[in-house]
């Protein structure tokens, strides 16, 4: 599998990080670099083999469904780089 | 008594029980220390008077004898871990005076034990890295250097300013985060004693994710002994980490006897590479005879899908890691670049993310996006899940077998020079983690301890990798192989 300059666009779009368009050709041959010393996998056989879902053997914890805490908007706000009025402000989104 | 920021962990604490020295005096060496290493770029945050207080207060709890081992003893602590009113940034732009309003578990759990931090670690960007060469602080530097050559080297990575910390004793240990080798490789190239506990050992809450079904927290440390004193600390269940494990946490210093007559220790062929230098080689061989003196046995063994683990990682890691920084886009912490007139919300997160994440993390966000989109995912994603269940069972068949611990080098060399690798392909500098990746992916305990010096005087370590949960037999293991290689060599002061 080969990625082109297009691959690299479409694939930093997805990820939502602008890559200018003279730097597309590089990150290209990176990527494929990569891939390709990832392709070794192909090699294997993993005909009936299960992905792996959990490394240990656990079965995840349930707990109760009810509310554990709250009421710390200041704190959660605290690190935004723009609250406003109680909220997380962004640029307009509808038009 | 002088230069108590020299002292491991263990003597520290026998020191402050005997009231032989206070941990006032303890914290006050290691600032003093720090403050004399700013070549060394370790400690990218300072916490002066945060340390202080808790030393203080140590010192209290000492004379009222309620003194838990990690009482009073000052500590550096990765930039990885959310720490409650200073700032973690992951060694990040994107996380740019970003304070946490809580504390990693972990952190909490060492400062309710009494420790000392003495302020936060340089590092790798969100732990990817093996040269410490892709902090937003720059790069951190290892204490150590090729005989008279001032030439300056790497302290390894991700968990490199944790490294050159304590083996240019500024503190007297360290936390350390490993998803592909970052505790242990660091810690070989630098002369210290680093372990990775099973998944799921220490509790992942507050500690910035990275590949969150890899990562795992534990100590850096002088010695064996303070290893197992300071993971005692920082394991047990958490509630709020759900792959967190309801287990007992054994008190691991009183597992250390150094006997291990009659244990198998494995040695794997797949590790023997091609082109390996014969100084690893020869390390690794010595490694296996001072066990071997020291009553154990040893047996060859195969891991056969060995080769596969670094390939496999480079799926799973990157995929996982897109998903987790998912969250750095501007809005809820962290930096949101400056946008033009017009711009929406879509240019903010591409903008933002572009200026925040430097070019490894880009990279890295990018291949996990690109293996888990659709058409890609089956062919990528659930093919390394795959072959991870099989290289986990590599590891099982061993055990089952009777095999104690797997012995094999830490490392394919020992430390390079800062900027070396800047021309070399991404894969290269992936091949570092080639014998510690394994361990992650089948979430087993692995320790690095130094072992030898290559022929410019550098620390050259070896690795066991032990049964999961079986962190105590593992650091006998280690204490035993400490014991046998002696090695006492600390890095001139230059700095």
């Amino acid at each position: 599998m080969s990625i082109d300059q297009s691959t690299a666009a479409k694939v930093a779009k997805l990820a939502r990080i602008k890559v200018e368009d003279d730097a597309l050709p590089a990150l290209a041959s990176e990527f494929n670099t990569i891939l390709g010393f990832i392709e070794q996998l192909n090699e294997v056989d993993v005909d009936g083999v299960e992905p792996m879902v959990s490394v240990e053997p656990m079965r995840l914890k349930r707990r109760e469904d009810v509310v554990t805490d709250g009421n710390q908007q200041d704190k959660v706000l605290a690190n935004a780089p723009d609250a406003r009025e109680g909220f997380f402000a962004v640029p307009k989104v509808v038009e | 008594m002088s230069d108590l920021n020299k002292l491991g962990l263990a003597e520290a604490r026998d020191a402050l029980r005997a009231g032989d020295v206070t941990s006032v005096e303890l914290t006050e060496s290691c600032l003093k220390a720090i403050d004399e290493a700013d070549a060394l770029n370790a400690f990218v945050h300072k916490t002066p008077e945060i340390a202080l207080e808790r030393a203080k207060a140590a010192d209290v709890r000492i004379n009222g004898g309620d003194a838990p081992s990690m009482c009073g003893l000052p500590i550096g602590i990765k930039d990885l871990f959310c720490t409650k009113g200073v700032p973690s940034q992951a060694a990040s732009k994107i996380l740019e005076g970003f304070k946490p309003e809580y504390e990693s578990t972990v952190s909490q759990q060492l400062a309710d034990a009494g420790a000392v931090m003495l302020g936060k670690l340089n590092m790798d960007e969100f732990a990817m890295g093996s040269s410490n060469e892709t902090s937003a602080y720059g790069n951190a530097v290892s204490p150590w250097r090729r005989g008279n050559d001032d030439a300056q080297l790497t302290p390894g990575g991700s968990s490199g300013g944790s490294a050159s910390a304590v083996s240019a004793d500024l503190c007297l240990a360290a936390t350390g985060t490993d998803t592909g080798g970052s505790i242990r490789q660091p810690a070989a190239f630098v002369g210290i004693t680093g372990i990775k506990p099973t998944y799921g050992r220490c509790s992942r809450w507050g500690i910035v994710a990275f590949a969150s079904s890899l990562d795992q927290a534990g100590p850096m440390t002088k010695n064996v002994r303070d290893a197992a004193i300071m993971l005692e600390t920082m394991c047990g269940h958490d509630p709020k980490d759900s792959t967190s494990a309801e287990l007992a946490v054994p008190n691991f210093e009183a597992m250390l006897t150094g006997d291990i007559r009659g244990k198998k220790i494995g040695i794997p062929k797949e590790y023997r590479m091609d082109g390996m230098p014969p100084e690893i080689e020869r390390l690794w061989a010595d490694g296996a005879a001072m066990l071997k003196d020291a009553g154990a046995e040893m047996v060859d063994i195969s891991l056969p899908h060995t080769k596969y683990a670094l390939p496999a990682y480079y799926v799973i890691a990157p995929a996982e890691a897109s998903s987790n920084l998912a969250r750095y886009d501007g809005v809820r912490y962290g930096r949101r670049a400056t946008l033009a007139q017009g711009d929406g919300i879509t240019e903010m997160y591409e903008k933002t993310r572009a200026e925040g994440f430097g070019h490894e993390v880009q990279r890295r966000v990018m291949i996990g996006t690109y293996v888990l989109s659709a058409g890609f995912y089956d062919a990528y994603y659930n093919r390394a899940r795959k072959v991870r269940n099989l290289i986990k069972k590599d590891f099982e068949d061993v055990f089952a077998n009777g095999i104690d611990a797997i012995l094999t080098p830490a490392t394919p060399s020992a430390a390079f020079g800062l900027g070396e690798m800047t021309e070399a392909d991404p894969v290269q500098m992936y091949l570092n983690d080639v014998f510690t990746v394994t361990v992650n992916l089948a979430g087993l305990p692995g320790i690095s301890v130094p072992a030898g010096l290559d022929s410019h005087g550098l620390p050259l370590g070896l690795q066991l990798i032990g049964r999961p949960w079986d962190e105590g037999d593992l650091l006998n293991t280690a204490y035993a192989l400490e014991n046998a290689a002696g090695f006492v060599a600390k890095p001139g002061k230059w700095w």
